[in-house]
């Protein structure tokens, strides 16, 4: 057992101590706080100041068209196009919009301005226009668009999860984010460090140091070594993540929250002027409904799962990708052996996103996170729309007894491989390496 | 100190090993010969405990082969390597500490084993950083770190410089005079001879000949002698030998005779001293090579 701790140290620290590890785990929580930061910062310019347009309106077809909103107001210009253009020179909240007369074929309608405009900006615009312009063919059919608009109906569906504790506004949103991530980062992350189990196997093969090691320590004990210790840099990687996350969302948290209510009391005052909109009807901002949606979340119970079915997968797959690296001389040759053991990861993650998501409490779904090669994906798609506890307590025994036994099977084939040179290796030849005694 | 009794392992398809026995005594040199794929490695693999015999058991200083005799045993690869991208002072140290020594007791070695072999500034250096020759110099220091009761080398001297062999070479010598049993296994019969107290040959997976260098070149001596001379010999008129071979060696006439039955060696030299001038007299002892070629054409 002590010399299955030094085989877990050499792994863990010859690759913590790596430049790439440290990079790796100090880059994916910085793109986390650019996400942040992208999110905020586009809520933030096109929350705070009001844009003003200048409609120069060739076509007449136009004019007083335009719907004033909380954050643009429309105003319609004379004079010619080179006369407009000078005025909202240096203006950095005023743009300029030119319809041309024959804009419908020469699609030449232009927004000028000084600085960029947002893309939800130019969104809402083309959207006026179109609506506008259908409204104009419609009434010109002879269509009433009082008519049109009372067949109008809008659907909100409020989800409402029935737990325990009563009624909980569910976001199916965030819910289905979350399964997304945590299950796509366990499949990338069996490929990852499987694969890299698989090297460290190869490496010591081909450079010939397994013979001298294993004169020292049992086959198992290096595979179990090797295994354990670059399971521990994955979950090291996990957990500074988790906490690098969660200290920069806490910030974050607390430099947004007080800008979000100053934003939110400046729209209720337009509202209130403006009056045609619903006064008790707050519309938040898609930052603030993700961040209250996030809330719901049970994050402690998310993590959890997400780390013991990281841990389950890993050892099954791990085993696995090590007994193809000691079947074969060097990386190229893994193909053939890599193909059915990625198999169940690539179909059940394909699986995943289109039946298991839409449908997390159907047959596929319950299937597939009870067979322990396929569960680690499958069941971390589901647990966010929650899982019953047996289906979860049944999967863990299954993913256990699963790893107990592939690395069983793969051990017998690695302690015959790791010795084996210079020949090319078949299925067959794994099925005898496997029924050799000792 | 090492008694392998009738073992037998056999692979999908060979048989590696067929009834081997061997006796290997303890503060001996002993030389494991045959030619590649004879069976010498699947041999060493169960010494080493990688594998376990089918059947047939190993007695190490007269207990069963168990865990506990890993650390006693010193083993080099024929195909050797180290991690390389691994410092070598710490690929030591692991080396070391999975052999069973403590930390401390490991760095002592390291540091007493680097000065000996003249190795201390490479601690901080890592093994790509190595030429060839200073490898095997590491690889060597590796496999006696944990001073080991059984040092077993297989083909030791593959890969070595003449330079760097030697050293070795002496190394190995230095430790067997402080009691160290040593197994030299090899197919280069001629490069372990003088080295070894005692061999046994293996040839397909059988024990083909077992014993001292003395015993098996006193069994294979079969009376033959090297003469050189000046003058002119009727190699026609003599009835003590007969004639094997002749040829001329710097200017000397040189032949290879068998002496009859009962004839000793005197015997000749009087024949011969009044018709020529005797120049030189060497026994003709097969070298271990020669033995295995004879033993083998005699087993077909």
């Amino acid at each position: 057992m002590k010399k299955v701790f030094l085989i877990i140290e050499r792994e863990y620290l010859s690759r913590v101590k790596k430049k790439s590890f440290l990079i790796l785990t100090f880059l994916v929580p910085s793109l986390f706080i650019a996400m942040y930061a992208a999110v905020f910062f586009i809520y933030k310019s096109e929350g705070e100041s009001k844009k003003e347009f200048l409609v120069l309106d060739e076509s007449g077809l136009f004019k007083n068209e335009f719907k004033n909103s909380e954050t643009t107001t429309f105003k319609y210009a004379d004079g010619d196009y080179a006369s407009n253009k000078s005025k909202i020179k240096n203006e950095k909240d005023l743009l300029l919009l030119y319809i041309p007369k024959d804009y419908a074929s020469s699609n030449d309608i232009e927004i000028l301005s000084a600085k960029k405009p947002g893309f939800s900006l130019l969104n809402d615009v083309e959207k006026q226009m179109e609506n506008i312009i259908e409204n104009k063919k419609l009434i010109a059919a002879g269509i009433d668009t009082a008519v049109l608009k009372n067949s109008k109906t809008q659907i909100n569906i409020n989800a409402k999860q029935l737990t325990d504790e009563g009624e909980k506004d569910s976001n199916i949103g965030a819910t289905y984010v979350v399964g997304f991530i945590s299950s796509f980062l366990i499949y990338l992350s069996l490929f990852i460090y499987g694969a890299q189990v698989m090297r460290g196997v190869i490496e010591e093969k081909t450079n010939r140091i397994v013979e001298v090691i294993v004169s020292s320590v049992k086959p198992f004990q290096l595979m179990l070594g090797k295994i354990l210790g670059i399971g521990a840099v994955g979950l090291t990687q996990f957990l500074l993540w988790i906490i690098l996350s969660s200290t920069i969302s806490i910030a974050a948290g607390k430099f947004l929250t007080p800008d979000q209510q100053t934003v939110t009391t400046e729209k209720v005052d337009t509202k209130a002027s403006t009056t045609n909109t619903n006064p008790n009807k707050t519309q938040e901002s898609p930052a603030i409904k993700f961040i209250n949606a996030a809330n719901t979340i049970n994050f402690p119970y998310i993590i959890g799962s997400f780390l013991f079915y990281f841990i389950g997968g890993y050892l099954i797959y791990s085993a696995l990708f090590a007994a193809v690296g000691s079947a074969v001389d060097n990386e190229t040759e893994t193909q053939q052996f890599m193909f059915p053991i990625t198999l169940p990861l690539i179909f059940t993650f394909i699986v995943g996103m289109n039946v298991i998501i839409n449908n997390p409490d159907g047959p596929l779904a319950f299937w597939l996170s009870m067979i322990p090669l396929t569960s680690p994906i499958a069941m971390m798609i589901r647990i966010p729309f929650g899982v019953p506890a047996w289906e979860l307590i049944l999967s863990i025994v299954l993913l256990i007894a699963g790893f107990v036994f592939t690395t069983w099977i793969a051990s017998r084939i690695y302690r015959v491989g790791i010795l084996m040179y210079g020949k090319k290796v078949t299925y067959k030849e794994l099925a005898k390496w496997f029924f050799y005694k000792e | 100190m090492l008694s392998i009794k009738n073992i037998v392992k056999e692979y999908a398809k060979h048989r590696a090993l067929d009834d081997v026995s061997l006796e290997i005594e303890k503060g001996k040199i002993f030389g494991l010969l045959g030619p590649n794929g004879a069976g010498k490695t699947s041999l060493i693999r169960i010494i080493n405990q990688i594998t376990a015999p089918d059947s047939g058991e190993v007695y190490f200083n007269g207990e069963k082969l168990n865990p506990e005799h890993i650390n006693k045993i010193g083993y080099l690869p024929e195909e050797r390597g180290l991690y390389k991208k691994m410092e070598i002072g710490e690929q030591m140290l692991y080396l070391a500490q999975l052999k069973g020594l403590s930390k401390a007791d490991a760095i002592k070695r390291i540091k007493y084993w680097f000065e000996k072999m003249e190795m201390q500034t490479w601690w901080k250096k890592k093994v790509e950083d190595l030429s060839k020759g200073m490898q095997q110099k590491v690889q060597f220091v590796a496999t006696v770190l944990h001073d080991p009761e059984l040092i077993i080398l297989d083909e030791p001297f593959s890969g070595f410089d003449p330079v760097n062999a030697e050293i070795i070479k002496d190394e190995i010598l230095e430790l067997n005079k402080k009691g160290t049993t040593i197994i030299f296994s090899t197919h280069r019969m001629e490069s372990v001879e003088q080295l070894c107290h005692h061999i046994a040959l293996i040839h397909k997976s059988h024990k083909i000949l077992d014993g001292s260098i003395k015993e098996i070149k006193n069994a294979y001596r079969n009376e033959t002698y090297k003469i050189q001379y000046e003058g002119i010999l009727n190699l026609s008129q003599h009835s003590n030998f007969e004639v094997v071979e002749e040829s001329v060696k710097d200017e000397l006439q040189e032949i290879t005779i068998k002496l009859h039955e009962g004839i000793k060696t005197n015997d000749v030299l009087l024949e011969l001293i009044p018709k020529v001038q005797i120049k030189h007299v060497e026994e003709v002892i097969p070298s271990i090579n020669e033995i295995f070629i004879q033993k083998v054409t005699a087993l077909n």
